[in-house]
């Protein structure tokens, strides 16, 4: 029988079928997901709030041709509330992650960079922080500072950084101690230009894909908290209010008040995961390339 | 004598065991030695140590007189055994060959590198081919002295031969001193006019050997 397995006609997908190369690919899914996430910033932050005013002639109306989304307990369009709370989130993910990544790029240089007690300690507010469950100091950390879109940032900005951290002081610890770049040193060029033509351009890739990576983790974080009812206040478009409130609603058929705002979470978080991960191919010598 | 180590001990960490003790060696002008010893022997480490990509335990090594250069080109250059970790994986060849001196056509020619593989990046070239350009790289006008750890173990015979033939007659031109550590005796035999057994040299070996 094993002619047979041989004869098998090979799967081709759609990939190979238009002759794509892995760059190509790769780009076309990255501009896919960035107008996404585009579109739904650019709409949701130049949105008024009387788009999603409150009337009462409309309550409760499932999904039609002028609501997309159906309305709220309030007669509120859902779609506008949507948009408007994704767009709040992408900018507190946007902020906080990028606050975080700060963080991480610092203590992960200057940990692989000076070593001995400084690495020490370093390491071990990673294992601090990691130890804990994110949720629980997160909570933590906005309480403390009063919820709110303030709290929900230094919430999300100060438990992110610990993953980076480690990525970015192993990354640096190889690439200083690697043959080429010893060899480097041998040949004359100083610390200075050793930095700038060797270990830079070797941790920005790294950096980046670590900071596209954190957004997903921020922006679900910050809807989790908000929930909850320890982020953003109830009254604003957000998100995880949206999602709270839709809760009392759902157990009586109101089946799109949860749904809608869910999958454009959803999307959002996958979307940027799919960039964050095909920059890590695209800037990766090995698979990049091919 | 250009390049001498004088009592080089040598250990990785202060717990670990001693990998040389009491090494000393001298290497004349031009001279081409050959530095054989079993695997686990310190070839290896004893060749990063003579060319500055380590430092001793204690005693030193002297080039001209004076210990070896902290900063600046360093005159002794070493060719590493594994061509894949001595380039830059991100940076595309020609930048890798230019990244101390520009070497000429000619050179690029005699060592068979091809024009269209400047372009290329590491994972795009087979260790053999890689080793060609880690050697172009060092064969700059500084270079006055040439440690190579195993280098033409991951060519083919015809390359191999080539590529000694080169050095040979660099080295002859130039009067460019050579260290080849290497484990083909026949090779030593061809290449070198002296052979230096490290275990013979090496006090940590014979202590251990005698215990």
């Amino acid at each position: 029988m094993p002619e047979l397995a041989l004869k098998k006609p090979k799967r081709r997908s759609a990939v190979q079928i238009l002759h794509l190369n892995t760059r190509t690919r790769i780009l076309i899914s990255i501009i896919i997901a960035a107008l996404y996430i585009g579109i739904v910033f650019i709409w949701g932050v130049s949105m008024g709030p009387s788009n999603y005013a409150i009337d009462y002639g409309a309550k409760l109306q499932a999904p039609s041709a002028s609501h997309i989304f159906g309305t709220d307990y309030m007669g509120r369009d859902m779609l506008a509330r949507s948009v408007k709370g994704m767009s709040t989130s992408l900018v507190i993910g946007l902020v906080a992650a990028v606050i975080s990544s700060i963080i991480g790029l610092l203590l992960g240089i200057a940990s692989a960079v000076i070593g001995g007690k400084f690495d020490k300690v370093v390491l071990w507010l990673v294992d601090l922080c990691m130890g804990l469950p994110h949720l629980v100091l997160l909570i933590l950390i906005s309480v403390m500072l009063g919820k709110g879109m303030k709290g929900v940032m230094i919430g999300v900005a100060l438990t992110h950084w610990p993953e980076l951290t480690r990525i970015i002081r192993a990354e640096v610890m190889q690439v200083r101690s690697s043959q080429y770049v010893q060899a480097a040193y041998r040949m004359g060029e100083s610390r200075f230009t050793v930095a700038r033509r060797h270990i830079i351009p070797h941790v920005i890739p790294v950096y980046l894909v670590g900071l596209l990576l954190l957004f997903p983790h921020a922006i679900m974080h910050e809807a989790s908290i908000t929930f909850l009812g320890f982020g953003l206040p109830p009254d604003s478009p957000a998100i995880g209010v949206i999602l709270s409130e839709s809760m009392r609603y759902i157990a009586s058929g109101k089946w799109w008040l949860a749904l809608f705002p869910g999958i454009l979470l959803l999307l959002t978080v996958i979307f940027f995961q799919i960039i964050g991960d095909d920059l890590k191919e695209l800037l990766n010598p090995t698979t990049g390339n091919l | 004598m250009p390049l001498e180590a004088k009592n080089i001990t040598f250990q990785y960490s202060r717990k670990d065991r001693l990998i040389l003790k009491d090494v000393s060696l001298s290497v004349a002008d031009g001279e081409r030695v050959a530095l054989v010893g079993p695997s686990g022997y310190g070839k290896s480490t004893l060749a990063k140590i003579l060319s500055g990509y380590l430092r001793p335990t204690s005693g030193e090594v002297l080039w001209n007189g004076a210990p070896l250069p902290k900063k600046g080109y360093c005159p002794v250059q070493m060719i590493y055994q594994h061509p894949e970790l001595s380039v830059n994986p991100r940076w595309r060849m020609e930048k890798t060959l230019n990244e101390s001196w520009h070497p000429g056509p000619e050179l690029l020619g005699d060592l068979g590198i091809e024009h269209e593989w400047l372009t290329r990046f590491p994972i795009e070239l087979s260790g053999g081919e890689l080793q060609r350009f880690c050697v172009a790289r060092v064969l700059g006008p500084e270079t006055k002295f040439l440690i190579c750890d195993e280098i033409s173990t991951m060519l083919d015979v015809i390359t191999q031969a080539q590529l000694w033939e080169l050095l040979l007659k660099i080295s002859e031109e130039r009067g460019l001193g050579m260290l080849v550590v290497t484990h083909n005796e026949a090779l030593a035999k061809r290449v070198c006019t002296r052979i230096i057994n490290l275990p013979e040299q090496n006090a940590a070996v014979k202590k251990e050997n005698n215990s």
